[in-house]
């Protein structure tokens, strides 16, 4: 028996009315545990583990699968995302990041965690628009998982910038030296919008237009998508506000 | 491992959903034990399921013929339908005896991790079967977890600004269950107690 916390990244029936729950946790990375009867209307625990739900939790340890004994609520974000389409798509998304970034199962992955979180507390709250929510936690999860974007110094030579292409096998901005051939030119304003994504700067960030944010976002799905060895298959159905 | 055939039975069963690889070789150890005419019956219920049962073709619930029972009987209520994510859903509601219209069955929920979209659904099917103006009520039975409401929410935005009743079960159908597993009275009192999501 043990305790941790995590988040719901996905469910799938298993045997007659139980689910297997794949969380990341706080403690112990990425979990795949048995709940066992969610799937009966009368469960005691059925909304507590549905995506994108925070909560604190009680595993009892199996052979193959651990099984979720308790589970309580710490946030939960997924109800309130779900009930607007683009907010939806944007955190399946992130769910799907954060699974394929922990290659594999019982890799403590704190960081991550808590920027996982922290995301979709943001996006809950439906104060920031969900695409520069998503843009944000996907430079910053790729970053604390040794893929940072570099956005002020040229990725190849460290050049000081500010540079216009960016080459996305490169590794981010590189300067009209190193320029392999292929990068794209980029506008300042994506590049900028990238950088304060990346820092956290939500001021400068939300003073961006809608083609910047489309640039951007273009940019940060290439990078995540040439880092990731499979496509992620939430990412065709976002819908971009 | 087993001799050839009936490692091969025990490899199909171990495909089908909820069978892990202990009950595929329990059920395949029991069928070799059966009477040879039991076991036929299934493996020709089987076969006649793939050649014989299709999908209706206004509805999408499984049929017999071009269309399902449902779908061919005059006496339901053609201004009402009934959404769903699976044909089993159409048998969960049909036992309450709740409701007297018609269904369209969605095929699933969206699922965007699961690779599953609104196209990837019979969405496209159930606006057309809205264009003529017979349909005034559209009841949302997708399942009562996120994926359910999600699709339900994505419906009524899609469907609202046809003018027509949008309805969704009401809660008392807790969060995170599936409606085959909801019980006739709880159903039935989620179909009475309907909310209006857009009119
Ligand atoms: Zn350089
Ligand atoms: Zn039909």
């Amino acid at each position: 028996m043990y305790r941790d916390e995590g988040v719901v990244l996905r469910t799938a029936p298993f045997a007659e009315a139980d689910r297997v729950v794949t969380m990341l946790t706080r403690r112990n990375g990425r979990v795949r545990a048995v709940a066992r009867g969610v799937r009966r209307t009368s469960s005691r625990f059925g909304a507590r583990l549905e995506p994108g739900t925070h909560v604190d939790l009680q595993l009892h340890e199996g052979r193959s699968l651990d099984t979720v004994t308790q589970a309580d609520i710490l946030g939960a974000y997924g109800a309130t995302i779900a009930q607007e389409y683009a907010r939806y798509t944007a955190a399946a998304v992130m769910l799907e990041t954060a699974e394929r970034l922990t290659s594999e199962e019982r890799q403590p992955a704190l960081r991550l965690f808590l920027l996982l979180v922290g995301g979709l507390r943001t996006l809950a709250g439906g104060e920031r628009p969900p695409s520069l929510v998503l843009d944000a936690f996907l430079l910053r999860s790729l970053a604390v998982s040794g893929y940072g974007m570099a956005l002020d110094e040229c990725a190849l030579c460290g050049e000081p910038g500010p540079h216009h292409s960016l080459s996305v096998p490169g590794g981010g901005v590189v300067c009209p030296e190193c320029r392999p051939r292929g990068a794209a030119s980029t506008s300042p304003a994506a590049v900028r919008l990238l950088a304060d994504l990346l820092h956290g700067d939500w001021d400068g960030a939300e003073a961006s237009d809608a083609r910047v944010r489309r640039e951007a976002g273009g940019i940060v799905a290439a990078y995540l998508q040439w880092h990731l060895e499979r496509a992620l298959r939430a990412l065709p159905h976002l819908e971009r506000t | 491992m087993y001799e050839g055939i009936v490692q091969d039975v025990i490899d199909e069963l171990g495909q089908l959903p909820g069978i892990g690889p202990k009950s595929a070789q329990r059920i395949a150890f029991h069928l070799l034990a059966a009477d040879p005419a039991d076991v036929r019956r299934l493996a020709s219920a089987l076969t006649e399921l793939k050649e014989k049962v299709r999908f209706c073709r206004i509805c999408f619930n499984v049929a017999q013929s071009e269309l399902c029972r449902i779908c061919s009987d005059p006496r339901r209520d053609p201004t009402s339908i009934c959404v769903v994510e699976e044909s089993k859903d159409v048998v969960a509601i049909e036992r309450t005896r709740e409701f007297r219209g018609k269904y369209h069955v969605l095929g699933g929920a969206i699922n965007p991790i699961g690779g599953v979209g609104p196209d990837d659904l019979h969405i496209r099917e159930l606006v057309a079967r809205l264009a003529d103006g017979t349909v005034t009520e559209i009841i949302l039975a997708t399942d009562p977890n996120t994926e359910g409401e999600v699709t339900a929410s994505y419906l009524a935005r899609q469907i609202g600004p046809m003018g027509l009743t949008v309805t969704r079960l009401a809660s008392g159908l807790p969060m995170g269950g599936d409606l085959e597993w909801a019980d006739e009275v709880t159903l039935g009192r989620a179909f009475e107690g309907r909310r209006i999501v857009s009119a």
